[in-house]
């Protein structure tokens, strides 16, 4: 079995994961009765026996003493991490693996990237290296972060040309909030351009979600369940979106039900690399389906049921409803509408008491209602894995890759280009060392490259599949 | 290259009580291949060669008289078709007297891994050059036995398996090797060979069985060989995959008159030519069976005579709760179709050039691709021209 290391970065970044770790831990309580560290719970935690004095030795196998989450903290304040500390999951996280500085980025990229990236590069090599020896057999590193402000979005991405450099062979998933249209940060446009090129060329896989779109996802559970439409049958606070501190307090701070729609959407991506099922699927094989072409990794992702249901036998029609749903516009993690453009690629990620039968009826079902692209007319990878999601029965993680991505850097180049006409902000990026103002040209046009990938593709979408003719053989 | 699958299996096996894997006899590394046919190839194969070779060796030692490899594979994911790509050439150059014959599992049409085309026709290729015979499952064609056939509501993979592997069971389990004869056949792998790969450019068998029913419909049923016989014939002229929906118009050419079913290349193959057929005769009274209908020179290829073509395998032993049942294993037209079908998506694909980047960063080049794809075109040129 592989492990992962989760590396969170800035202030987004950190509440995240926050809420990720919360929610591994509960979910490996949930299916690890007997308490017994096995390969599952490795995958992200190691077994340290806190009474050996030093490194904290690991123990491989028996029962579970001390987890430590598999995490280095990074933020250039100590606000978030701090208070991080003092929670409940304090002793989850080892001291020696944090980052941190006072004074903060000042949503600055530059700033981020340039001036804490140079200061603290060997620190951050030298918590990767150890982080890595730790494992057995290290597959992916996953990178949370925002794109809109300056430790998360700088150091974040430097991050990666540090990891691609040093570490070649693990997997770079990067999970990026974008900010919204109604962003309070001024610069977040130079910020998120500026790191799009960043991932665009260092990253392997990136999942962007943006704020908007999982209020929205919040606000229509909290009318769906407190129209009292649905009666008795849906619990009152589902754990995708609560996390258990939550439920006991029933006062949440404003992004915790959000961070926990991101956090679900992490276990489930590697629910199927952790836990047994009919039809595994690892991490590997998700940049090797989902990237047919090593600039377009961006993928679109959706997460359904949202709400649980109290009723445990769930008939076919609701599953059904779960795999129509995860097509639909509203349930997607970023504006977007995957439905009407066209498709690249989708995985369809599936947890808990469901058939192969089952998925392919979906896959046939709603087939014709979607768009691929000529090459791939049947792109679908699948993956069963059998153990359901904490206080679900099932549950559907949809991954596409697909052009609907496209409005959205669109949106982001119009919002940067606003700015930049009139060189608003720029002195506090270029007074930064490094900086000058090709950097800036060279973010935006590596953007435009990507936007015109993308609107290529979106050409071929109303041709007809056209065959290419293949080689004919003399007998 | 994963441990979860092989944990399982063993586990399962030693709950069974009746018998285990033996305790060295697994493999397995912590990452897999990613669905990547080159990683398996390239990566995994020549990293981890030593070690299989070893253990294959070791059973072999144990075996009193071999007579060879039975390597069974899927071609979708990266290494059950990468790495078995290359143990199977291994196995060539290191044993190469014995018989290699590898059961490969087809994909599914819609998809399970989105590369699998790539993955399907390098496997193909290169098993083409290194094993003896290929015997194809198809998991459309078995999840269509479970729906219509079997009555199973909600089909899982263990459902499928089941079917499979009772389609092995009945080609494998021992039979009588002549009429009368008490003794069993004592080279079912080489005598299977024998009598369906004359030639080496056509290796592809497929298997057809009958009846296949849910086991409590069986109670109800009872069968007559001519019925059983004449059902399995049509399935084979008409290459259906299943008892139900057999096409009936489907009939063999009159002799003398041109073959109905030699078409040009894009057309409608109506009629399935053979180049030889096996049938497997198990259960009551199987000595009784009348089996003129496959003799007929109509359902074979030119350049073989029937009595060549056409061999049979009979034991008096009922088989899986099934009083009577037959099988067949049939050398012909049968996956020329579907096999059209992979090459032209994993082409279209190949076209656009995408995921190629993920082949070319392990090693296997547009070349490789190209070489399978002249070989493949090859194989389907020659099964059509039958």
């Amino acid at each position: 079995m592989t492990q992962s290391v989760v590396v969170q970065v800035g202030q987004c970044g950190n509440q995240i994961g926050c809420c990720f770790w919360d929610l591994a831990l509960r979910e490996h309580a949930a299916v690890n009765q007997k308490g017994i560290y096995d390969e599952a719970i490795s995958s992200f935690f190691r077994n340290v026996d806190t009474r050996v004095i030093g490194d904290g030795g690991s123990i491989s196998k028996g029962k579970i003493r001390s987890l430590k989450a598999r995490a280095v903290l990074i933020d250039m304040e100590e606000g978030v991490v701090n208070e991080i500390l003092q929670g409940p999951l304090r002793d989850v996280f080892d001291s020696k693996q944090l980052i941190t500085d006072v004074s903060g980025s000042g949503n600055n990229w530059a700033v981020g990237h340039n001036v804490f990236g140079s200061l603290y590069q060997e620190q951050i090599l030298e918590k990767l290296r150890k982080s890595a020896e730790q494992c057995d057999c290290l597959q992916c590193f996953f990178i949370i972060h925002s794109m809109g402000g300056g430790t998360g979005s700088g150091l974040g991405t430097f991050l990666l040309k540090v990891l691609k450099d040093e570490f070649p062979e693990v997997y770079r998933f990067v999970t990026s909030v974008y900010p919204s249209g109604e962003d309070d940060v001024i610069t977040s446009p130079y910020n998120s351009i500026l790191a799009m090129k960043e991932l665009n060329e260092h990253a392997d896989c990136v999942l962007p979600i943006d704020n908007q779109s999982l209020f929205d996802i919040i606000s229509k559970i909290d009318v769906i369940v407190n129209s009292g439409k649905l009666g008795k049958t849906v619990k009152p606070k589902s754990l995708v979106t609560s996390s258990a501190r939550a439920l006991k307090n029933r006062q949440e701070k404003p992004f915790d039900a959000m961070n926990n729609i991101v956090a679900n959407l992490l276990l489930n991506l590697t629910s199927s690399a952790r836990f047994e099922g009919s039809l595994n699927m690892d991490l590997n094989e998700i940049s090797m389906n989902l990237v047919p072409f090593p600039q377009l990794h961006y993928l679109v992702s959706s997460l359904t049921p949202l709400y649980t249901l109290a009723d445990v036998n769930i008939p076919p029609r609701r599953l059904d409803q779960m795999f129509s749903d995860a097509f639909s516009k509203d349930h997607q993690l970023i504006q977007a509408d995957p439905k009407h453009s066209l498709y690249l690629a989708c995985a369809l990620m599936v947890r808990g008491n469901v058939q192969i039968s089952d998925l392919r009826r979906n896959i046939e079902r709603l087939k014709p209602s979607l768009q691929f692209v000529s090459w791939n007319q049947e792109g679908w990878k699948t993956s069963l894995c059998s153990v359901p999601p904490v206080g679900h029965s099932h549950s559907l993680l949809a991954l596409a890759n697909n052009t609907c991505v496209k409005p959205t850097f669109v949106e982001l180049r119009e919002r940067f280009m606003r700015l930049y006409k009139k060189k608003a902000h720029l002195h506090h990026y270029l007074q930064v060392e490094g900086m000058e103002e090709s950097s800036f040209t060279e973010a935006v046009s590596s953007l435009s490259a990507l936007i015109q990938e993308y609107n290529q593709l979106d050409a071929t979408k109303s041709m007809p599949v056209q065959d290419f003719p293949r080689l004919s053989i003399a007998m | 290259m994963e441990p979860k699958v092989i944990n399982q299996t063993l586990s399962k096996a030693a709950q069974s009580g009746r018998w285990k894997y033996g305790q060295h006899a697994c493999f397995c590394q912590k990452q897999g291949s990613g669905n990547n046919w080159a990683y398996g190839y390239s990566v995994h194969g020549p990293r981890h060669e030593e070690s299989i070779m070893n253990l294959i060796q070791k059973q072999v030692e144990k075996c009193d008289s071999l007579s060879g490899f039975f390597i069974i594979m899927s071609m979708a994911g990266g290494t059950g078709s990468g790495l078995g790509a290359f143990v199977t050439q291994n196995l060539q150059d290191q044993y190469p007297n014995s018989l290699k014959m590898n059961q490969i599992i087809w994909p599914y049409g819609t998809g399970e891994v989105i590369v699998q085309n790539y993955n399907s026709i390098l496997t193909l290729s290169h098993l083409y050059r290194s094993s003896d015979a290929l015997l194809v499952h198809e998991n459309d064609a078995i999840h269509k036995i479970c729906v219509k056939r079997m009555n199973i509501k909600q089909i899982s993979f263990s459902n499928i398996n089941q079917v499979l592997a009772h389609q092995l069971g009945s080609i494998f389990q021992p039979t009588y090797s002549a009429e009368g004869s008490f003794h069993c056949r004592r080279n079912p792998l080489g005598d299977l060979m024998e009598d369906l790969v004359p030639h080496p450019e056509f290796k592809m068998l497929g298997v057809r069985n009958i009846p296949q029913m849910s086991e409590n419909s069986l109670a109800y049923s009872t069968f007559t060989w001519a019925g059983l016989l004449k059902h399995l014939r049509q399935m084979l002229i008409s290459n259906a995959k299943m008892e139900e929906g057999i096409n009936w118009q489907v009939r063999p050419p009159l002799s003398g008159l041109p073959a109905l079913g030699k078409m040009s290349f894009n057309k409608e193959l109506h009629f399935n030519t053979s180049i030889a057929n096996l049938v497997i005769l198990r259960g009551k009274d199987a000595q009784s069976a009348d089996l003129a209908g496959f003799k007929d020179p109509a359902l074979y290829t030119s350049w073989l005579e029937p009595d060549n073509a056409f061999n049979v395998w009979k034991t008096q032993r009922a088989f899986n709760k099934y009083e009577k049942s037959a099988a067949l294993v049939s050398n012909s037209q049968f996956l020329v179709k579907p096999l059209d079908v992979i090459v032209g998506k994993a082409w279209n694909m190949f076209a656009s050039k995408a995921y190629i980047h993920q082949y070319t960063k392990f090693g296997i080049e547009e070349e490789d691709f190209l070489d399978s794809f002249t070989l493949l075109e090859q194989v389907i040129t020659s099964y059509y021209n039958l």
